[in-house]
């Protein structure tokens, strides 16, 4: 599974990628989790805002920071 | 995508119809003149209607919104109603009294007026 977070880096986006960090961590599920900070990366996503979450391609979420266990949810399916 | 980082709140995402009349081109002007103005963003209601997944998940996921249709079709709240995305704010252009044709040279008085409703539907 292929985990990124976007957003060029600030308390929401680290945030963000410490929840995905701990929710892979607590399912024990094979993932690489990359943080992506180039604008023009995350704007090939569509996305309105960050932070935002993809997982293997499909975004999650924008513009918020998702909680652990909506993560799990997203990464046990 | 936001300059900087991080969404800030309260910014409201903006989709027009951006339709073949005037009306429709209003709806695109409004919303530009309101992004660089700096009351929200607008956004590619396109890439809504064409399911892209970044552009349905924003829409889905943004706390403020407004839509804007040139005239009562509804094409733009149509491309919301079949991606499922809750409409927070809804305005029609042709209901604030603005007759619909083909004559693309918008007027300024237009213009303001649909700046002016949008904010107040807003409100």
């Amino acid at each position: 599974m292929e985990i990124k977070v976007l957003g060029p880096g600030c308390p929401k986006c680290k945030q963000t990628e410490k929840n995905v960090q701990d929710a892979v961590a607590e399912t024990g599920i094979d993932a690489t989790v990359e943080k992506v900070t180039d604008i023009m990366e995350i704007a090939g996503y569509g996305v309105f805002g960050t932070p935002s979450v993809v997982i293997d391609g499909e975004v999650k979420s924008v513009g918020k920071i998702p909680t652990k266990n909506e993560i799990k949810t997203w990464i046990e399916k | 995508m936001a300059k900087g980082c991080c969404t800030p709140g309260g910014n409201i995402m903006i989709l027009a119809c951006s339709g073949g009349s005037n009306v429709g081109q209003l709806s695109n002007q409004a919303a530009v003149e309101l992004t660089q103005e700096g009351f929200g963003k607008m956004f590619c209601l396109a890439g809504i209607g064409g399911n892209l997944g970044g552009f349905v998940r924003s829409a889905k996921d943004v706390s403020a919104m407004v839509a804007i249709d040139g005239c009562e079709i509804g094409c733009a709240k149509a491309i919301l109603d079949h991606a499922e995305i809750p409409i927070k704010n809804y305005l029609v252009l042709t209901e604030l009294g603005i007759g619909k044709n083909k004559d693309f040279n918008l007027k300024a008085e237009d213009i303001r007026k649909v700046k002016g409703a949008v904010k107040s539907v807003c409100e």
